[in-house]
């Protein structure tokens, strides 16, 4: 096991419990840290930074942000793929691996990669990989072999989280000190506030940083305005909480707790600091290499000293209060290159000057090199003449650890996804957030206002060499030469360099890459920063696991009031739209359907059909809108009667139906199909938005409980259970509906039917579905499925809308012309039934029968073949008991439409079987059963 | 390693050579404009400069070459489709696909993954028949399997029957593929170019003169030029341009919301896709998996990102893919789609005698690259309509004669 090194004494280590210890694995060896620790902070109180291997040259990285602002510290948990080792906390036991390793982590054979990045240059799999046709389909699987990071684990299954929602007046998002002013100046004109900070502490860069010579002050500011914070009751402070994204109308992602949670504001205030940028120099990747914030971070979070030997390199005045840390630490600090030519000025600088450490001004690195455990061990020193690198050697500085400012970044990805714009100013050389959405703040130093001392900041802090391994984005590894080649092979557009290179594009977004980048473009395209500009930013900011943003899912099951009693009765459910129906009752399936519809067609039988649809359509116009929004007539329908409703869409498409029954001279009671009658309800609703009329629509699908008693017992039945009520064929015609007691419950009754037979439909309020069906089962009638009712219909040759009609059926297609009034003024799809009726029908549903005996069915949508010409198909198919034989309906051509037409099937895989057209209903075509 | 890399690394940086036209003033005149340096755009540029001899063109494009819905989508090639008009045009494209990069002599990755649609239930079975049927019948790799098959396929879908939309079956269509959708669009522009195709980007076209039934001018930001003819391919934007023209097209455009996550290794080969859920993913030569579905509800001319539908999809792939709860979120997009009331392309003639339209490109705009640059300059070399494209026309809505699509689009692209 490795042992820990030493910690500084506090204040040092804020984060750190020293009391307790945890003890992980990484990489195949034992680590000890302390509670409080992320991985990457115990693995460097260990002497280590190298945490994983590169992406495509494999070269050995550690962290450069200590803050998961970048690709190089992730690293393999189980469960917790591509995790951050610098956010993630150590905790006792974990497994850690790490990713992108061929071999080991020390030794990884992958590394010989980089010696032929002459050849691999940016796009190279473009260029190659396809000659001979074909040879792609060999290379692709081994690139991606050597591409993506972590494994996944397969049998991963996450708990089901909750998501949570938040109302705010305002969200302050960073609770640094811009933030936690916000927060204060928003509680004291007494709005409501939630207070965001990733970090799991209030202060922000205060808990680290250092403003002034003593290294007191920021540390009191943050305990003063954290104290300031937590009295204030307007205030609700979320630590260890992200936001992810910004939508539209100040509607915020973020993530606490592994859980999302979406907040709805008032005004947004972003208080998201700066992200510090790299230098751009010959292996300013090597571990042991990262910016001065992420050595204040270890100094101050974790108490430990990233090294014993420290060089700075600096293009503000970042690298002065990082040196008087270090200092601090007991660390000795080499020298401090300053890119800059004018020496720094301030107090934090008087004092730096003060302690003696060697600053060289107007100097850069110009390449740095590892030991043999890959960590920095010396770096070469070079004056710089006016941008450019002197020619000549330069002075080595033996070091195990060199910190970086490469100048400021505005952590810009929320601001920008709210639609706002980053404008360079080259007097300051940095971008400047500007065109701020309404609602919309940025505070402190994502403004580039804050209490910070960041000097003039050097404008070029980047620096080619002639053999290149200068890295401008860690995550792709790409060079300066990748980013400036791109531009030349016509790629310059700032888009097209990131298509084309991949800059940006890896797990870090761009965090250390766009300034850069956007630089380099601006420079080889003779164009400005300014009009160069970054790429868009997009959610998430940071990133969100999939689990997190599914939560529970929500798809939820219907159930109707009776489906206890359907499983009690031994039912076999089918899922239809939400809902679950029975398909049939009984053990096996053929027989259950069989009986099922014998017990129809001699006796009488039960279905539940509280799924389909119900609309209730109440006001002076509801007449005319029924008029207008469905096919048929309904002015002059009597009350107490029921017609048919079917529906077209604009092009005269069928696309639902039901029975409109009407109640009251105002009010329609409208059933629907069960799937469509969302659509139906939404339809309505977007047509009368247009045509005010006098109605008021409501969608009371699940506020009724219906069953439908069919069968030549069925008004026997009824009479049983409403006496009072006169059944008899001229009292209660076919078509008729009433409003009465059922077994003592108030219902709709309507004569109709789909199965062919004498029948009723029972509509009764959803909480006494199951005292219905009780009270109709207990007289002995037995129940069937949706399978039973398929063939019942099929065989009185009834459609279902969405099974024998698709996209193109017109009523006339389905022989369904009775249902089209051709009276009226209007109706949707009108114009187009007109429209295609003078152009002929294209193609016909028809029935159609199969040779008795003939054993073998086609399926449905089996295809419809005339020669090796395909003229339709079949919609439905299914074995008659009754008639004894398969029948069917299938679209067919005009020409192989008249009954007696033999039509040939193709089924799968070729074989053929033919069929013959007949009229239809298949069954008791004079309507003798149904019309008693 | 390739001999090709071997020979560019010894080259030197000099030697690099810019791929498309240098920036250069506007013409006054062109035979041929443009509209749209998308892939339908610069294919048409391409096939016409290389195929018919016609090089003197302008591809006009607002912002950069390919970054619009051609950058956008999520780079799925399949021709399962449902209309005999439908199959045989995308199995031409498919066809064009496989030695893209040949043609080009530049790697667009086109890879065989074949696709995988899963139905949850009875209608979508019969359904997924008919489109087999009609596919096999057309000569198009396509099957109904069931949940055995499925399972070979793709052993990582949960196969679960207590979920809540159990899998049932599925469509498999072995000819399905993908390619890097970039690389398309680069790949025509540099032929384009080589060939003396002018490429004009960050020109935007703000108005186009017609008199007499004839577009004369094309008005843009960096001035006026006049032209022979004109083809809009500007995806997204259909209704819009065609306007500036005089043309009305019946399309609505829609938001198209999409996401990738961080990359992983490699362990999904197949595209998945679930019209019940709302959701499609294939993982990516880069390993990340890039998950898309359903459109937005309603009409937008707006790319932003919305959190209701990324938490649609997040649900919807988990459903399909439980470990994936534990992959990474890296990027969410979106791009607009111009949903015809078919769900068919709008190709062809328009009532502006010599303006051509490529538009109406839905979902289904970048499977249908190559044949639509095909087709299309075919019609613009020879005034004739390429029969592959003749169901397509614009000219089909007024005489009812719609190509019906809907039935293989939705949320399996």
């Amino acid at each position: 096991m490795i042992k820990m090194s030493e910690r500084l004494p506090a204040p040092w280590g804020t984060r750190i419990d020293r009391e307790r210890t945890v003890e992980f694995s990484f990489a195949g060896r034992t680590y000890q840290g302390l509670h409080g620790d992320s991985i990457a902070s115990a693995v460097a109180a260990n002497g280590s930074y190298l945490l994983s291997r590169s992406f495509k040259y494999h070269r050995p990285r550690g962290p450069l942000s200590f803050a998961g602002q970048d690709a190089n510290t992730l690293v393999h948990i189980p469960g917790k793929p591509n995790s951050l080792a610098d956010l993630e906390p150590a905790t006792d036991g974990m497994q850690v691996q790490p990713i992108n390793v061929l071999g080991s982590l020390q030794r990884d054979w992958g590394s010989a990669l980089g010696l032929f990045s002459r050849f691999l240059p940016v796009g190279f799999y473009y260029k190659a990989f396809f000659k001979p046709r074909g040879i792609w389909e060999y290379w692709a699987p081994i690139i991606r072999r050597m591409a993506g990071l972590s494994p996944l684990d397969l049998s991963y299954r996450e708990p089901r989280t909750d998501k949570f929602y938040g109302f705010f007046d305002v969200v302050v998002i960073g609770a640094g000190r811009a933030g936690m002013e916000a927060a204060l100046d928003a509680a004291r004109q007494g709005e409501r506030i939630l207070l965001l900070d990733q970090n799991p502490e209030p202060g922000g860069s205060l808990n680290y940083s250092r403003r002034d010579a003593a290294g007191l002050a920021a540390r009191e500011l943050a305990q003063q305005l954290a104290a300031q914070v937590a009295a204030e009751p307007g205030i609700e402070l979320l630590t260890g909480a992200t936001c992810t994204g910004w939508f539209a109308d100040h509607w915020l992602s973020v993530i606490y707790r592994s859980q999302l949670h979406k907040i709805r504001t008032g005004r947004t205030v972003l208080a998201v600091g700066t992200l510090q940028q790299p230098v751009i120099f010959r292996n300013n990747d090597l571990p042991g290499i990262m910016l001065c914030s992420a050595a204040q971070r270890l100094l101050h979070y974790y108490g430990i000293a990233p090294g014993q030997r420290a060089v700075i390199v600096t293009a503000d005045n970042e690298g002065y209060a990082c040196a008087l840390d270090l200092l601090d630490a007991g660390v000795q600090v080499e020298a401090l290159v300053d890119l800059r030519e004018q020496p720094a000025t301030g107090e934090v600088a008087t004092e730096v000057q003060r302690r003696q450490v060697r600053v060289l001004q107007g100097q850069t690195v110009w390449e740095a090199q590892a030991d043999s455990s890959h960590r920095i061990a010396q770096v070469e020193v070079r004056p710089l003449v006016g941008e450019s690198v002197s020619q000549h050697a330069g002075e080595t500085l033996r070091c195990d650890v060199l910190c970086m400012s490469g100048g400021q970044m505005p952590a810009w990805q929320l601001a920008c996804m709210a639609g706002a714009k980053l404008e360079y100013q080259e007097d300051q050389a940095r971008f400047q957030l500007t065109q701020l959405p309404d609602g919309m703040q940025v505070s402190g130093s994502a403004a580039n206002a804050s209490g910070k001392d960041w000097g003039a900041t050097h404008p070029w802090p980047i620096f080619p060499h002639p053999r290149g391994k200068e890295f401008v984005d860690f995550d792709e590894d790409l060079q300066i030469d990748d980013i400036v080649n791109a531009t030349r092979e016509g790629y310059d557009h700032i888009q097209l360099v990131k298509r084309f290179s991949t800059v940006g594009m890896g797990p870090s977004q761009g965090r250390h890459s766009a300034l850069a980048t956007a630089r380099l473009v601006a420079r080889a395209t003779h164009r400005s920063i300014a009009e160069t500009g970054i790429t868009t930013a997009r959610p998430p900011a940071s990133a969100e696991t999939l689990g997190q943003l599914a939560g529970r899912r929500f798809y939820p099951t219907r159930y109707s009031n009776m489906h206890q009693r359907h499983i009690a009765a031994g039912a076999t459910l089918l899922q239809a739209g939400a809902w679950y129906r029975p398909a049939y009752y009984g053990p096996e399936r053929e027989t259950a359907i069989n009986a099922e519809i014998t017990n129809v067609r001699n006796n009488a039988g039960v279905i539940d059909v509280s799924t389909l649809g119900g609309l209730e359509i109440r006001g002076a116009d509801a007449a005319e809108f029924l008029n207008r929004i469905y096919t048929f007539a309904f002015v002059k329908q009597e009350v107490g009667r029921c017609r048919y409703a079917l529906m077209t869409n604009e092009a005269g498409v069928v696309i639902d139906d039901g029975v409109a029954c009407r109640l009251a001279v105002d009010h329609y009671y409208v059933t629907a199909t069960t799937t469509g009658v969302d659509r139906v309800f939404q339809t309505m609703l977007k047509w009368n938005t247009q045509w005010q009329l006098d109605v008021d629509i409501a969608n009371v699908t699940t506020a009724w409980a219906a069953v439908n008693i069919a069968g030549p017992r069925s008004r026997d039945i009824l009479a049983q259970l409403c006496p009072e009520l006169p059944l008899e064929q001229e009292a209660f015609p076919y078509m008729g509906a009433r409003v009465a007691q059922v077994a003592g419950i108030p219902a709709r009754i309507l004569r109709v039917g789909f199965v062919g037979e004498l029948g009723y439909e029972i509509h009764v309020p959803q909480h006494c579905g199951e005292a219905l069906w009780d009270a109709i089962t207990d007289l002995g009638v037995s129940p069937f499925g949706v399978e039973a009712q398929r063939v019942l219909r099929l065989e009185k040759g009834h459609v279902i809308i969405g099974q024998d009609t698709d996209a193109m059926s017109t009523p006339q297609q389905i022989q369904m012309g009775w249902a089209v009034s051709r009276k009226k003024a209007f109706f949707v799809g009108d114009r187009s039934l007109r429209e295609l009726e003078a152009q002929g029908v294209g193609r016909c549903l028809v029935g159609f029968v199969l040779p008795g005996g003939e054993s073998q069915l086609p399926a449905e949508s089996h295809l419809v073949v005339n020669g090796e010409q395909m003229v339709g198909r079949v919609t439905s198919c299914a074995y008659s008991p009754t008639l004894q034989r398969g029948i069917g309906l299938a679209y067919v051509s005009p020409a192989l439409a008249e009954p007696g037409t033999s039509i040939t099937i193709k089924l799968t895989g070729g074989e053929r079987l033919n069929a013959q057209v007949v009229n239809t209903p298949f069954y008791d075509a004079d309507n003798n059963r149904q019309d008693i | 390693m390739p001999l090709s890399l071997l020979r560019r690394g010894l080259q030197k940086k000099e030697h690099l050579k810019h791929q498309f036209s240098v920036n250069r003033s506007l013409k006054k005149h062109y035979d041929v404009v443009i509209i749209g340096a998308g892939g339908h755009g610069l294919a048409t540029a391409y096939y016409l400069s290389r195929y018919h001899g016609i090089s003197n063109i302008a591809v006009l494009e607002k912002s950069y070459m390919g970054g619009g819905n051609t950058a956008r989508n999520t780079a799925v090639i399949r021709s399962n489709y449902l209309t005999e008009e439908g199959v045989s045009f995308y199995r031409e494209s498919l066809k064009l696909y496989k030695n893209l990069s040949n043609e080009f002599d530049y790697n667009i990755m086109y890879e065989n993954r074949g696709q995988l649609t899963l139905a949850h239930n009875d209608a979508a079975i019969r359904s997924f028949r008919w489109r087999a049927e009609v596919n096999q019948h057309l000569g198009v790799k396509s099957e109904l399997v069931d949940r055995q098959t499925i399972s070979e396929l793709a052993p990582q879908l949960n196969l679960d029957e207590e979920v809540r939309y159990p899998i049932m079956a599925g469509l498999w269509h072995a000819d399905g593929a993908t390619a890097r959708h970039d690389a398309v669009a680069w790949g025509y522009a540099r032929g384009a170019c080589s060939r003396g195709v002018e490429l004009h980007q960050l020109t935007e076209v703000q108005a186009v003169q017609v008199s007499s039934g004839t577009a004369r001018e094309v008005h843009t930001n960096r001035g006026k030029i006049s032209c022979g003819c004109v083809v809009q391919a500007v995806a997204g934007n259909s209704s819009v341009v065609a306007a500036m023209a005089g043309i009305r097209l019946p399309i609505h455009s829609y938001p198209l919301q999409a996401m990738v996550t961080q990359p992983y290794k490699p362990l999904l080969n197949p595209h998945l896709s679930s019209p019940q859920l709302h959701v499609y993913t294939h993982q990516t030569s880069r390993g990340e998996f890039v998950i898309g579905g359903g459109s937005d509800p309603y009409p937008l001319y707006n790319t932003r990102s919305t959190l209701d539908m990324k938490e649609s999809l997040a649900a919807g792939i988990v459903e399909l893919l439980p470990f994936l709860a534990q992959a990474k979120i890296l990027r969410q997009w979106a791009g607009t789609t111009d949903m015809t009331p078919d769900y068919s392309p709008i190709m062809g003639l328009s009532p502006v005698d010599n303006y051509y339209l490529d538009a109406g490109w839905g979902t289904w705009g970048f499977k249908a690259t190559p044949i639509s640059g095909k087709c299309m300059a075919e019609l613009v070399a020879t005034g004739r309509v390429p029969d592959l494209i003749k169901p397509f026309e614009l000219d089909r809505f007024y005489r009812f004669q719609q190509v019906n699509e809907a039935g293989a689009t939705a949320a399996s692209h």
